[in-house]
């Protein structure tokens, strides 16, 4: 009962981790193949109110790093190629790619939408990006958008709405300024919010079209390690003074809800592990009533208070060692099939089965769990067989 | 730790043990300042009405119990102070208990539980335990039956592993609480037979508790207890 408690409770542990993980790696890497690691956007400038302050209590110079309320914002990167070229010099740096951005309405046949324009340069946005492989899963070609000057890529909700292929033209507004486009291809990134409004088009045409002839609205950085975005951040806007969001600080609140939903899972599975170590403690704890003759005559021969602990610690290791063996061939039993089961996602990702995640640490942190509850289940009733008095016993059992 | 005066065929002493049971207004005083000494190859039978503290004795000379005055010798070194490791581990080397109940582990065979014994102590191999073992089973005529696990065997024939068992180390000592007092006549024959002769042979010093009064006069000595003290 206990041993399969353990089991139950150590395989479902390493499923519920493998699936909310699984769902925010997949959210994860959604978010870093839409809008990468890091972005380089606004340059800012200490207040004067800030600089004063900082001065009367160091009594020197004024501090590098300086609170994001008491800055002054100006939109936009002036000299982007500049900052990309000392942006490749850091390690960690994959690629980067500029882009402008703005609003437009973009009106087809059929209806007008509002819409936000990327202009990029291809090669440098496919370094940053799954631009590639979200073009292939919508429709049309990169090939078609890269030798077409007046080419978009259009997300597919944008598409649908507007109701155009691949192929069509489209008009796009933006001020004063109209111009008709070709779609190029239709791409999906999933995250619907992206697929509805999000135009790529070539960079000179969106600096023409945006009347925006220098400078860029921000610089999106791909990364080899995506575990070191906030320190790259922080180090980037250290130096070049321009505000630098790493994917996990734009995505916080996503990651937070991840987090809570994964603890949440592993405190609900693990009163199943409890629940079985006090399964444990109660069978354990009658082996001692049962056994206290036993345990007399074992100390009677020669066997210590710790030879008699270590007996009751040995069943437990074995319910431990049988059960998390048992429960990790189940939580990757289950784990599998749950991956392969069809589930339709859309919203902030986009996905056709369950994600699933699994890492070594799920069946490490399974183990340690039941570990913690079946040997803390195993040594009260241990120290107490070991407490007996061997005379007590046989005396009461005399008599 | 101070030493009584040595003599070589000493096994056992103690000196006006005191023993206190119960608690509060239940509180008996059991052993009134006990006095006994055990001679090697000696068998001595402690024989007294119930409740005179015949057993309380016995588990006090086997440092199953502590006395709450009085010194316990056992192989000249004092131990009735001292700790309970140093106790167990004097348990194991030179006291071998047999009790009115088998107390075998069911579990297990007779072979086995004749081991479990020397398998604490580690002076031997695993061969050579096993090897002791059988000659031991062998002794007590359960030669045939050394697989055979202990609900497999009859009352006097458990009773004869106990026995066997209680000789495992080779134990200067043998304290048997009425090792024959769940036993038949012809059993209890045998199992007294048995264990006089196995520690006669091998120079151990026997003190039995018992109420039959056949096999206390078969014993070298008789003590008689009356209300905590020998008479």
């Amino acid at each position: 009962m206990s041993l399969t408690g353990i089991i139950f409770g150590v395989g479902f542990f390493i499923v519920t981790q493998a699936q909310t993980s699984g769902f925010e790696e997949f959210f994860v890497k959604t978010i870093l193949g839409t809008n990468g690691a890091i972005r380089i956007e606004d340059r800012f400038q200490d207040t004067m109110f800030y600089m004063r302050a900082a001065g009367a209590h160091t009594e020197s110079k004024f501090e590098v790093a300086s609170p994001r309320e008491a800055r002054k914002y100006i939109e936009g990167v002036e000299e982007p190629d500049a900052m990309m070229e000392a942006l490749r010099k850091f390690q960690n740096v994959s690629g980067v790619s500029t882009v402008v951005e703005g609003s437009v309405v973009a009106d087809s046949s059929f209806k007008n939408d509002t819409a936000k324009v990327m202009g990029i340069r291809l090669e440098d946005h496919l370094s940053v990006s799954d631009l590639a492989m979200q073009v292939a899963r919508g429709s049309g070609s990169l090939e078609d958008f890269r030798n077409t000057p007046q080419g978009l890529l259009i997300g597919k909700v944008l598409a649908d709405r507007l109701a155009v292929s691949v192929g069509d033209s489209i008009i796009l507004r933006a001020g004063q300024e109209q111009r008709r486009y070709r779609i190029s291809g239709i791409y999906s990134t999933g995250v619907s919010d992206i697929d509805r409004v999000r135009i790529y088009m070539h960079l000179g045409e969106a600096r023409s079209l945006l009347k925006k002839t220098t400078g860029a609205s921000f610089i999106q950085i791909a990364l080899f390690d995506r575990k070191r975005a906030p320190q790259d951040a922080e180090k980037m806007e250290k130096i070049f003074r321009h505000s630098a969001k790493s994917w996990q600080e734009r995505e916080e609140s996503w990651l937070q809800a991840f987090s809570a939903l994964q603890i949440s899972a592993a405190l609900t599975v693990s009163t199943i592990i409890l629940i079985s170590g006090l399964g444990m403690f109660n069978t354990l704890a009658m082996i001692v009533i049962e056994k206290t003759k036993e345990i007399a005559i074992l100390r009677s021969m020669g066997y210590t208070r710790q030879d008699i602990t270590r007996i009751f610690i040995w069943l437990g290791a074995t319910v431990l060692v049988l059960g998390t063996i048992g429960g990790w061939i189940l939580g990757y039993t289950v784990t599998y099939g749950v991956s392969k089961y069809p589930i339709k996602i859309r919203g902030i990702f986009s996905a056709d089965t369950f994600q699933v995640y699994s890492t070594i640490w799920h069946y490490a942190i399974g183990t340690l769990t039941a570990a913690v509850v079946v040997m803390t289940a195993a040594i009260i009733p241990a120290r107490r067989a070991a407490q007996l008095e061997p005379g007590d016993i046989i005396r009461g059992t005399s008599q | 730790m101070s030493a009584s005066p040595s003599t070589a065929h000493l096994a056992l002493r103690c000196e006006n043990l005191h023993r206190y049971l119960g608690q509060g207004e239940g509180r008996v005083h059991v052993l009134r300042g006990v006095s006994f000494e055990a001679r090697r190859g000696k068998v001595t039978a402690i024989v007294g009405p119930s409740g005179c503290g015949k057993s309380t004795t016995l588990y006090l000379l086997g440092l199953l119990d502590r006395p709450d005055d009085g010194s316990i010798w056992i192989a000249d070194q004092l131990m009735s102070n001292s700790s309970d490791l140093e106790r167990t581990a004097a348990r194991g080397e030179h006291i071998g208990f047999v009790f009115q109940f088998h107390f075998l582990m069911q579990e297990f065979s007779a072979l086995d539980n004749v081991m479990m014994p020397m398998r604490k102590l580690g002076k031997l191999s695993e061969p050579e335990m096993a090897e002791r073992a059988r000659s031991l089973l062998n002794d007590v005529g359960l030669g045939e039956k050394t697989h055979r696990l202990a609900t497999q065997l009859s009352g006097g024939e458990q009773q004869r592993v106990a026995i066997a068992r209680a000789l495992a180390n080779q134990p200067a000592i043998i304290l048997a609480d009425e090792p024959t007092g769940n036993l038949d006549a012809t059993n209890s024959g045998i199992v007294f037979d048995l264990l006089t002769r196995l520690a006669k042979e091998n120079g151990q010093a026997v003190v039995l508790v018992t109420h039959n009064p056949d096999i206390a006069n078969r014993c070298d000595e008789i003590r008689p207890m009356r209300d905590g003290l020998f008479v």
